[in-house]
């Protein structure tokens, strides 16, 4: 199949840029799940390090198959995850966001200073394997997967732990194991995203997964809005092409970033994408163009 | 060499508890985990350098300049996000995403504005003298960092033990709601420990300046960690546990830099840290918070 000249040139060009949007929209996913069974968890970047790594070394080392690389990648930060999940979750509020923020930490400074992950130098020449289809593939199981867990009864238990723990205990809600299979499922999708990653960027090292990235993850939710899938999907999108638009600001051009998550927090508390207000605006836009009767 | 590693403890170990200090004030009081007291520390020291090489000013006043602007931009902070989110009733953690972004606001200006590279202290312009007790060396510089900390904690430390003042904000902490309601001006007072915190938080960037004589846009966020982990350690809230906290993660730190590794030396703090969260929750000087049911 020829592609036209035009879009074959945008590809080349931009491929890599699209790939990431993808992925950074199921980062944000992947925290928005923590989030809707009302846990900050700041560790996603660690988990998606963890898959990364694990994806990486399987395949430069061993030369697994890719999709068996995605599944370990997904797994590893899973296992991770239960393990430290049972002590940490007893933990909440703040407390939960600070122990999530150290075990990020010590997973950042072991990779740093193991020899199999290359230390600060990070794995380089991992070979390309991901490709366009993977990403929508996996992209769209993820949302498919979340929006059908929002409507069962498991989204149904995590909304109510959200809104009120106790109570939720008391209507007879296992909170803790809920809690842990919110936290398990969004490292699980954290570590697939680090996989994809891996093997389009040629390299990692352990500065992509510090403390920094775990807060863009969280940022993309909270600028998207958490109430949907839409939002984090969207959040994503936006802090993706955001530095890319920016460009001629240069130093100054994570600022924006910074200042976005102010705004955002101080005047639009529910995120962009908040399907109430969209949906009044749209209202209100096709009263006013005379819109369809 | 152990006399000399435990100055070196002692030096670093008053400046974290100093730093975190103002970090669990805010906390105990604005009850706000303030992400960018990071940020204020490294404003603080890039502060006094400008006023040092540009103003050719003494290194006195430098500090106390640092101070004021640091404090100015922490009660600005406070003004212009905390409040509007205190009226707004906002979930606890959102004040703390908001930090975030202000960290990142003010790293990348500092960044944009200065560079990256590391800046120094114009030569003569650092207390040079240097004693010998023994067979350890001790800097001047040294004794006036651990006195200057120790001095200004023990001010707050009477202040919030001895003075009406202090005892208005210990009520505060308690609650809000009541010490409003028995007439203590609690907005007033919210400002004013945002202005008091982030100058303390400047004064400890001043401090580690002069220590390491390098200042560079990123030096608040490891410190911002180790913040965390002093007021965990200590309890959250807890001045006290601030002082010993602080001086323990110093020493942890000097001597298992000396005797591990030099990179371990972080991960075992955050190690520690990430264990004391699991055993004793509320640190290992703080007190069980009760839960609302």
């Amino acid at each position: 199949m020829a592609l036209p000249v035009w879009l074959s040139d945008f590809w080349s060009i931009y491929s890599t840029l699209v790939f990431t949007v993808g992925v950074h929209a199921m980062l944000a996913l992947s925290i928005w799940l923590t989030l809707s069974c009302g846990l900050l968890s700041l560790a996603n970047a660690a988990f998606m390090g963890i898959g990364a790594y694990t994806a990486a070394l399987l395949t430069v080392q061993l030369g697994w198959s890719f999709p068996a690389v995605l599944l370990a990648g997904g797994l590893a930060p899973a296992l991770v995850a239960l393990l430290i999940g049972v002590p940490v979750l007893r933990l909440s509020g703040v407390y939960l966001a600070m122990a999530t923020l150290a075990f990020g930490e010590v997973v950042r400074i072991t990779v740093l200073n193991l020899e199999i992950t290359g230390g600060p130098e990070g794995l380089n020449g991992i070979p390309l394997a991901t490709e366009g289809w993977h990403i929508v593939v996996l992209l769209g199981a993820t949302v498919y997967g979340l929006h059908r867990l929002r409507r069962s009864k498991v989204g149904r238990a995590f909304e109510a732990i959200k809104e009120d723990e106790v109570a939720a205990r008391l209507m007879g809600i296992n909170v803790d194991r809920y809690k842990l299979l919110a936290f398990v499922l969004g490292s699980l999708i954290a570590g697939v995203a680090g996989a994809l990653n891996a093997h389009f960027t040629f390299f990692i090292s352990p500065r992509e997964y510090g403390f920094e990235n775990a807060v863009d993850i969280l940022t993309m939710a909270v600028l998207g809005g958490t109430s949907g899938l839409v939002g984090p999907m969207l959040g994503g999108t936006i802090l993706t092409l955001l530095p890319e638009l920016l460009r001629f600001l240069q130093d100054f051009r994570a600022l924006v970033n910074g200042a976005v998550l102010v705004l955002v927090v101080l005047f639009l508390p529910k995120g962009i994408w908040e399907p109430r207000r969209v949906h009044a605006w749209w209202q209100r836009t096709t009263r006013r163009t005379g819109g369809v009767k | 060499m152990l006399e000399q590693q435990l100055l070196n403890a002692l030096t670093l170990g008053s400046v974290y508890a100093l730093f975190a200090l103002g970090f669990t004030l805010v906390f105990g009081v604005l009850a706000v985990i303030n992400l960018s007291h990071g940020a204020l520390f490294m404003v603080g020291s890039y502060a006094a350098l400008a006023m040092v090489t540009q103003l050719q000013a003494p290194l006195w006043l430098a500090m106390l300049g640092a101070m004021l602007v640091c404090g100015t931009l922490g009660l600005l902070i406070d003004l212009l996000i905390l409040k509007p989110l205190r009226l707004r009733n906002a979930p606890h953690l959102i004040p703390m995403i908001a930090t975030i972004g202000v960290s990142i606001m003010l790293t990348t200006t500092a960044q944009g504005l200065f560079g990256a590279e590391a800046m120094r202290f114009p030569e003569g312009t650092l207390p040079a003298g240097e004693f010998i007790v023994g067979d350890v060396h001790v800097r001047a510089l040294e004794i006036a960092i651990v006195l200057i900390s120790f001095v200004l904690m023990a001010v707050m430390f009477t202040i919030l033990k001895r003075t009406q003042l202090g005892r208005a904000l210990r009520a505060i902490s308690e609650s809000p709601k009541a010490a409003w309601l028995l007439g203590i001006p609690v907005e007033r007072l919210f400002h004013a420990t945002s202005f008091v915190a982030a100058s303390l938080g400047g004064v400890a960037g001043v401090l580690i300046a002069l220590d390491f004589n390098a200042i560079t846009p990123g030096m608040g966020q490891p410190m911002l960690h180790k913040g965390i982990a002093v007021i965990i350690l200590g309890g959250m809230g807890d001045i006290r546990g601030a002082l010993i906290g602080g001086l323990f993660l110093g020493f942890a730190e000097v001597i298992s830099k000396a005797y591990l590794s030099s990179q371990m030396g972080d991960a075992v703090a955050f190690g520690l840290l990430f264990l004391i969260l699991l055993v004793r929750p509320a640190g290992l000087f703080g007190r069980q918070l009760e839960r609302k049911a």
